[in-house]
């Protein structure tokens, strides 16, 4: 019993060792290309191990050298401090209501415009779609000014949360991306729902919504990350701090550790990263297509 | 009574929209139509659309909301151009985005095409989630980081050069290295969505004819010269106009880092246009100076496009 085992154990670790053998390069350049890779690799990973192992140092190592890449006595007191330096469950909470509101609003809007461009037939269809395309090219800040005065001044809402939510309800981006993906889908199901008895709205919502969900998920995906690590906007809105979004306030707490420890900043900076890494972990592959395929955002 | 009047009317209206009819049908997709994108259009006029005419027609006004907008023809963009401080913004902007984009789009290309070519699944994972991870972090936390790490004399930057017998470098307070310090950082943060464009279109090169060109004799530099570089030739397009454009808007990391500083050394256009917009409230001038640079983004693209009609091949 033992020995088939040991010997199960023994080959198994040969094929496994087998198999990295012949994973292993054998010409010199393929060494090298290999080489290149470890290299930038480490040079990307190495901010982050810092960022992390040094948010775990005591307070007063945090800024002596050389840096400790592998924390030994790990203290958290430094998260604790997080929360003494800034609200920072009100602005987790605003960034939260913020993101959320804002990717709820998109999927609305722009699926239901994303559905008629490109399923719907009515006058000024073409011309209405290529005005869409075309604000896809105006940058956020070409339009800021203009918004502030009306955000503040027309509707009196600057250092609200819906001096961030109401602006980015509508999306270009997004209405050109779904209606891609409702291009897609077969137009049979229209005709087959209709001769069951369904009126338009049930088509879109119980038939063609739901069959555009990869779409829907990479709109949500890339939204959350744009909207919960956006800077410039709250920057230009907000002035109290219970109502920033967490990157105005880790910004606020690396204003108030100036003199202090580095660590508390960068515990902070741990802690307000924790969502966008949740939301990577899941939707890794709806990011990573809908980079690819818009990179207008980010 | 009233009731009674509206009754005959509604009902005109639904035997119009009824559904027994194909016109019926049609009408009622038409007005769905319009249904469904007000949303949006309206959205869009009001927050994109709209703000976009009113820069333009603010850049001729002087207006700092406690006064009366005044209407001062071109002086807005006389004063600009005769600002040493735009041009300084703007030669910063063009310095920071030649040095981003070409370290951007040759390491990202060089990463594509090796992890490509790995044999081994694991490791291609595990390095495309490393070259990808600082993607997911804001530009805030990132200048936060980076700004700490390039620090003088407590950095761990200059600490392992120093191992080297490297001096002390002044990353973010010498005037002639700040702009590289601010370059570094937004490469090190948009490395893995650059990388990211050119994996997939590294992915979906036609491989018949990679090894046509094999069997043609073509290895090594010649293959990846005449043969991999002009199929990829749409995706270079793509991501770097991408990259320009984004670069040109170029705020988080030099306003965090530095302030602009030191001096103006690391100042950009979309700072500028934000100190005097929102500082100083000259909401007038500010427009002027986004309007440029909006113009000069225009202007960017036009001409990759026009340049692309020579060397981008679409097979």
């Amino acid at each position: 019993m033992t020995t088939t085992s040991t010997i199960r154990t023994a080959m198994r670790s040969t094929t496994w060792l087998n198999r990295l053998f012949r994973a292993l390069p054998r010409r010199p350049g393929e060494w090298l290309r290999l080489l290149f890779l470890f290299v930038i690799a480490i040079l990307t990973l190495m901010p982050l191990v810092w960022v992390v192992s040094t948010s775990l140092r005591q307070p007063i190592e945090s800024f002596s050298v050389p840096p400790e890449w592998i924390p030994v006595d790990m203290d958290f007191s430094n998260y604790n401090e997080v929360f003494e330096r800034i609200p920072f469950w009100s602005q987790m909470t605003n960034s939260f209501i913020i993101t959320i509101a804002v990717v709820a609003g998109q999927i609305v809007t722009a699926s239901l415009a994303g559905y008629a461009f490109a399923r719907l037939r009515f006058p000024g269809r073409n011309f209405l779609f290529w005005l869409v395309l075309a604000t896809m090219m105006i940058p956020g800040q070409a339009t800021i000014i203009p918004v502030f005065i009306l955000i503040s001044r027309g509707l009196g809402i600057n250092d609200t949360l819906w001096a961030l939510i109401i602006p980015s309800l509508s999306t270009a981006f997004g209405i050109f991306l779904l209606r891609q993906y409702f291009l897609q889908i077969p137009g049979d199901f229209e005709e087959a729902a209709m001769i069951d008895g369904a009126n338009q709205w049930q088509i879109f919502r119980q038939i063609y919504f739901p069959l555009a969900s990869p779409g829907l998920a990479i709109l949500a995906v890339l939204t959350f990350n744009a909207k919960w690590n956006d800077y410039f906007t709250p920057l230009v809105f907000m002035n109290t701090k219970d109502r920033f979004p967490i990157t105005l306030g880790i910004v606020d707490l690396k204003g108030y550790m100036a003199t202090g420890s580095i660590s508390v900043v960068l515990a902070g900076i741990v802690l307000s990263t924790i969502p966008v890494i949740i939301i990577y972990i899941f939707g890794q592959r709806y990011l990573i297509e809908g980079l690819m395929m818009g990179g207008i955002k980010g | 009574m009233v009731s009674q009047a509206i009754q005959p009317k509604r009902n005109r209206i639904i035997q119009w929209l009824a559904a027994d009819t194909m016109e019926g049908i049609r009408r009622q997709r038409a007005l769905l139509g319009y249904l469904f994108i007000a949303p949006s259009i309206i959205g869009l006029l009001v927050f994109i659309i709209g703000p976009m005419i009113a820069t333009f027609g603010l850049s001729f006004y002087k207006w700092n909301v406690f006064r009366p907008p005044e209407f001062v023809n071109f002086e807005n963009f006389s004063r600009l151009f005769s600002d040493p401080r735009v041009f300084t913004a703007f030669r910063n902007t063009f310095l920071l985005v030649v040095m981003t984009v070409v370290m951007l789009e040759i390491i990202a290309l060089a990463l594509a095409l090796s992890v490509h070519r790995l044999a081994s699944r694991p490791l291609s994972y595990f390095f495309r989630t490393s070259y990808f991870l600082p993607v997911l972090l804001s530009g805030a936390a990132v200048a936060v980081t980076l700004g700490y790490m390039f620090h003088r004399d407590f950095g761990v930057i200059n600490y392992y050069l120093g191992l080297l017998g490297i001096p002390k470098i002044s990353w973010l307070t010498d005037s002639n290295v700040v702009l590289w310090s601010v370059s570094l950082t937004t490469v090190w943060r948009n490395l893995g969505f650059t990388f990211i464009i050119y994996l997939g279109g590294v992915s979906s090169l036609p491989t018949e004819i990679l090894e046509a060109a094999q069997v043609d004799g073509a290895y090594g530099w010649r293959r990846l010269k005449s043969v991999v570089l002009p199929l990829l030739s749409p995706t270079i397009l793509f991501a770097t106009v991408t990259d320009i454009i984004k670069m040109l808007q170029f705020f988080d990391e030099p306003f965090i880092m530095t302030r602009g500083g030191p001096g103006d050394a690391s100042r950009t256009v979309v700072m500028l246009m934000y100190e005097n917009a929102f500082g100083n409230l000259a909401f007038g001038y500010g427009s002027a100076i986004a309007l440029v640079l909006f113009a000069v983004i225009l202007l960017v693209t036009g001409i990759q496009f026009a340049l692309s009609r020579r060397w981008v091949f679409y097979s």
